[in-house]
Formats: structure tokens, sequence, C-alpha cells
């Protein structure tokens, strides 16, 4: 028995493969992996401070010294585009941390209880799924004030369905399986069966999906910074960035184009990997 | 079966959806309720102005009921909205009511073209590679809709006016035509293009068309995108199936097949597709009109947030959550027609 276990592959080796076998995927984490660096070391690779105003070279064009140019408050438009990285990841952060665990208990909870709890949970699910979820933001963020916290909230508020769909079909598919029951005559019920059993199962598709959906959640905050319903100023935010970018479009292009070239790239690194991780963990879809 | 049992069951599903349709209803109602409640602006404050007395103070509060249990408050606000009230907007004294039907056909219209445009481009491309699967235009059609779902609809907006209005002069700029043509315009439906098609007047239907084009088609791209993919992947399921096989085999050709019987069978998702990206189109429509200053409900949406005008933001909101459940029933209704198989 032992000399099966030995000769099973080594873990690391296979992802080798599978890394070479997607390529997209592959320049996906290295562009995701790229933003966190620079999220996290920003003010060790920002040319300057984001926040220096130099009013006598307000919108300078892209120069050897300010490798984007400046703003129209002469801010170095580079040191801006790198310092942006960080609100949106922490808002993509804070939405994953309130989406995820709401839409895999709800899915699981359904798909396990089956009967009324279900009808009524995912009833509810797909409430949530026909309405406009940007505009419900909007709104949302405009009543209670605009901040990092409530943006987050009013994303979240409709994104987690898709989670509580997805952790209720796998569910399914467990309720009467052998690997459940087996549980069950251990004595595992209720919190220990949903979390210790049912989860792990629900997670990589979970997993999947939240990759997926990362890039449209960049387009959603970024767009709700561009209306000014993102984070408050001065903090550098893309999307607040290209509205004020928009207002010398004619003119002085490169003050929207650089921060929105920065929303560009997070969301094709985030779109690369959810494809490449959909392909090796779900061979099915083609 | 008999046609009155087939009838009956068909009776009941709608029942099913329509209680959905029902539920949903209520949650938008529920959603823009609490948010009106939950607002920091004091309602009564708004009323009376800062400095009022604490006693003309806790009358407005009666007086706007705000007194009264949440539950209670709900039933007046729902009974007021049965009879078209919204409140009044701040930023243009108008009743909201009457703000949202003078903006709505801008938004209408630049939201159905821009379907229009997006489902024949998308759909084009989904024949063409469910038709040579993994070929030159597969392969295209993936990345390109790699790209929209990656391009912030504001960005390439902005871009878009710069390169096409500014710099080539190809397309009118913002708004939705010349001032020029502002007061000449005939009163008519709000709709432009087919105001200006019914006056008759060449130049004003070039100018709304040269307004239109650069808005619908930043739209359309994401539809676009939405519908080619969707679609890619509903045709090649049909393709795989024994009847599209046996029709093979009896010599119909490739693209016969493709058209004739793998498309129809997939009309189901077609129309699904099409409500969804529709009901997508009309939210997106909020940072569109912002770039191109179209005078429609999404910009109406943004002037409201930045003058905090509550009452226009929850109007603005209930209307459009009020399309989306609209537009996915009309979804649910033309499916049951079109596919009984499917519901």
């Amino acid at each position: 028995m032992t000399t099966e276990i030995v000769n099973l592959p080594v873990p690391r080796l296979v992802w080798r493969k599978r890394l070479r076998r997607s390529p997209a995927a592959t320049l996906g984490a290295a562009a995701l992996i790229l933003l966190l660096l620079l999220a996290a070391f920003a003010p060790w690779l920002a040319p300057y401070d984001p926040n220096l105003q130099h009013i006598e070279i307000r919108l300078a064009p892209p120069s050897h010294a300010h490798w984007l140019g400046t703003d129209g408050f002469g801010r170095d438009l580079a040191a801006r585009v790198i310092y942006g990285t960080r609100p949106t990841l922490l808002l993509v952060s804070l939405v994953l941390l309130f989406t995820v665990p709401f839409g895999l208990t709800v899915g699981m909870v359904a798909g396990l209880g089956g009967g009324w709890a279900e009808r009524i949970l995912m009833r509810l699910t797909d409430m949530v799924l026909a309405l406009p979820s940007l505009v419900l933001a909007l709104a949302m963020v405009a009543v209670l004030g605009p901040g990092l916290f409530n943006g987050a909230l009013a994303l979240a508020l409709t994104a987690w369905p898709a989670y509580a769909r997805l952790a209720r079909a796998e569910t399914q598919l467990l309720r009467r399986s052998d690997y459940l029951a087996a549980a069950r005559m251990h004595g595992i019920y209720g919190v220990r069966l949903v979390f210790g059993h049912v989860l792990p199962m629900c997670l990589p598709t979970a997993v999947v999906r939240a990759a997926l959906d990362m890039g449209g959640m960049i387009l959603a905050i970024a767009g709700l910074g561009f209306l000014g319903m993102g984070v408050p100023p001065p903090t550098a935010e893309w999307g607040a960035m290209v509205a004020e970018g928009g207002k010398v479009i004619f003119d002085q292009w490169w003050v929207a184009a650089a921060p929105g070239g920065a929303i560009v790239l997070a969301c094709l690194a985030f779109n690369l990997l959810g494809d490449g991780l959909r392909d090796w963990l779900d061979p099915r879809h083609d | 079966m008999t046609a009155a049992s087939l009838l009956a069951r068909g009776l009941r599903r709608l029942g099913t959806h329509a209680l959905t349709w029902g539920l949903t209803l209520s949650g938008l109602l529920l959603f823009t309720f609490l948010l009106s409640r939950l607002s920091p602006i004091d309602s009564a404050l708004q009323w009376v102005g800062d400095h009022a007395s604490a006693s003309s103070y806790a009358q407005a509060r009666l007086a706007l009921g705000l007194d009264r249990p949440l539950p209670l408050q709900f039933a007046h606000y729902l009974g007021q909205l049965l009879h078209g009230d919204l409140g009044m907007s701040r930023s243009t004294s108008q009743p909201v009511l009457d703000d949202l039907k003078r903006v709505f056909p801008a938004t209408l219209e630049l939201a159905t073209v821009a379907i229009v445009v997006g489902s024949a481009f998308g759909l084009s491309l989904a024949l063409l590679s469910a038709r040579y699967p993994g070929g030159a235009i597969d392969t295209l059609a993936r990345v390109f809709a790699l790209f929209a779902y990656s391009l912030p609809v504001f960005w390439l907006g902005l871009l878009a006016l710069l390169l096409f209005y500014a710099r080539l002069h190809w397309a009118g700029g913002p708004g939705r035509l010349d001032d020029v043509y502002l007061y000449t315009l005939p009163q008519g439906s709000g709709f432009l293009l087919y105001d200006a098609w019914r006056s008759g007047d060449r130049t004003l239907l070039a100018n709304v068309l040269s307004h239109l084009c650069l808005p619908a088609l930043v739209l359309a791209l994401h539809a676009c995108a939405n519908i080619a993919r969707l679609m890619r992947a509903g045709l090649l399921a049909e393709m795989r199936k024994d009847y599209i096989l046996a029709s093979r085999a009896r010599g119909a050709g490739p693209w016969r097949v493709l058209l004739a019987h793998a498309l129809p069978n997939a009309g189901a998702l077609l129309l699904t597709v099409l409500a969804l990206s529709y009901a997508g189109l009309l939210e997106g429509a909020v940072l569109t009109e912002t770039v191109f200053a179209w005078p429609g409900v999404g910009r109406y949406l943004t002037t409201a947030l930045f003058a905090a005008d509550t009452a226009a933001i929850l109007g603005a909101t209930l209307l459009i959550g009020l399309c989306f459940i609209l537009l996915n029933a009309l979804a649910d209704v033309l499916i049951h027609f079109f596919d009984p198989r499917s519901v």
C-alpha cells in the first residue's frame, strides 16, 4: 500500500506542467502578482508622493521626469496609478469577504435542507439576481455616503447570489451521496457537516467563479469611482482619476489614458486567470 | 394530454413566474423605501429648514408621518407610488415622475440602437465561431470578448470622443444633437431618430445619427461580447445532439444544419440572452450617458448623485429596476410561447 502512495506524482511538477499548458492563466497570475507587489510596495516603487502638488507643472505631458505626465494639480500620474492599486484591491477583497461566505452558506443550507428552506432561499437568490446591481450600489452609496466600507457593502449586496446558486448545485449532487451518509453515521451533523464536509466540495468552483467575477468587480468599482461615489479624494483611485482626466480629454489625453490603462490591465489579469482556472478545474466546460 | 390540461399546466407555470416577479418587485420597493428612511438627510429638517423651532420641526415630522411605525410608513409609501407620486426633485424642482418621463425616451433610444447593433454583430460572431470552432474567427471572437469584458465603458467612451470627434471629426460630440438644431426640432415623441425621420429634414437626421453612433457603439460592445460568447456555447451544445447528426446524414449542408436546425433550437437561450443584455444596456447607460452628456435616465441619476437629491436618485433606481423586472418577465413569457420544453 505505501509504495503506491510514494509513486504518486509530486504535486509541484503537476503545477508546472499545467502552467506550461495554459499560457493565458500564467500571464494572468503573473500580472496579478505584479499588482499585489505594486500595492504592497507602493511607497518604495512610486517615483513621487502621489498627493504632492506642483501647480507650476500641472498637466505636463509624459516625460523623463514624469513617465506618465502629471494631472490637473501637478501630481505625478505614475505614482498615482501605482498607489491606485491599493483601494482597488482592498475593495475587491472586501467584496469577496462579504459575498463568498454568505453566498456559499445560503446555497449549502438550501441544497442540504431542501423543502421550504430551499424554496425560500432560492427565491430570494433569484430575486436579487433580477435587480440592476450597479444602479442599486450607486443608490446605496449615494444615500449612505461614499467610502471604502459602504462601497464594498453596496457591491456585495447584489454579488452573492452567484455563489449561492453554485453551492446549491454542488450540494444537491452531494445530498444523497455515500460520502455524506458516512459522515452522518459518524454522528456529524449541522454546522460541522456543512462546513467540514460540504464546503470543501464547493470551494473549487467558487474559486473559479470568484476569479471570473473579479474583472467585472474591478469595472464596477472603477465605475463607482468615476461617478464620484468611490473612495473620497485626494486618495488616488483609478475610476476617479479617469473622471478627472475626462475634463481635459481633448487637450491632455494622458491624464485619463493612464489610469484607464491600469484598469484594463488589472481586469485582463483577473479575466485571464479566471479563464485559465476554469479550464484546469472544470474540463467539461469548452 | 388534452389541450385543456396543457393550458392549465402552462398557466400554473406562468403563475409561479409571476410570483417571482412580484417578489422581486416588492424587494426593489423595500430597498428604495429603506434607503429613503436610512438616509442621513433628515427629511423633516429639509422641509422646515435649519432654523425652525422645535415645535414646527415636530409638526413637520407628524405631517410627514415620520412618527409612525415603519410598516405603516411603507404602506403609505406604496400608496404614494401607486398614485405616481415619486416625490419632488430638489435639483430640478419638478415632480420626479415628470422628470423621468422626459428623460426616459433618450435612454430607451440609445439602449435600443445598441441592442440592435450588439445582437447583429454578436450573433454573426457566434454563428461563425460555431461553424468553425477553433478556427481563426473563433479565436478572434475569444480575444475580442476578453477585451470587451476588461474595458471600462466610461474610459472607452472618452477615448472614442477624443479620436472620432475631436481629432477625426467623423462623429458628433456629446449630447443628442448640435445646438443649432435644438430649437428647430419639432416637438414629438422624444425619440429623436423617429422625430427627425418624420420631419423629413435629411440634415437633421444625419446630425442625430452622428451623435448617436459613438455612445451606441461603445454601449453595444459589452452586449455584443456577451451574446457572441453565450450563443456560441449554446449553438455548439445543440450541434453535438443526435438530430444534427441525423440531418447531416440526410444530406443537409453544415450551414443549413446550423441555421435551420441548431439556431431555432437555441432560440430560448437567444431570447434570454437578448433580454438580459437589453436590461444590462439600460444599466450600462448610466456610465455611458455621463460620458456623452446624453440627457437620459443615467445622466439624470448621476446629476442627482452630486446634488444629493434623494427623491430623484430613488426614482431613477426604481425605474431602471422596473425595466429589469419587466424584461426578465418578458423573456420568461416569450420562452414559454416559443419553447414550451424549456420551462
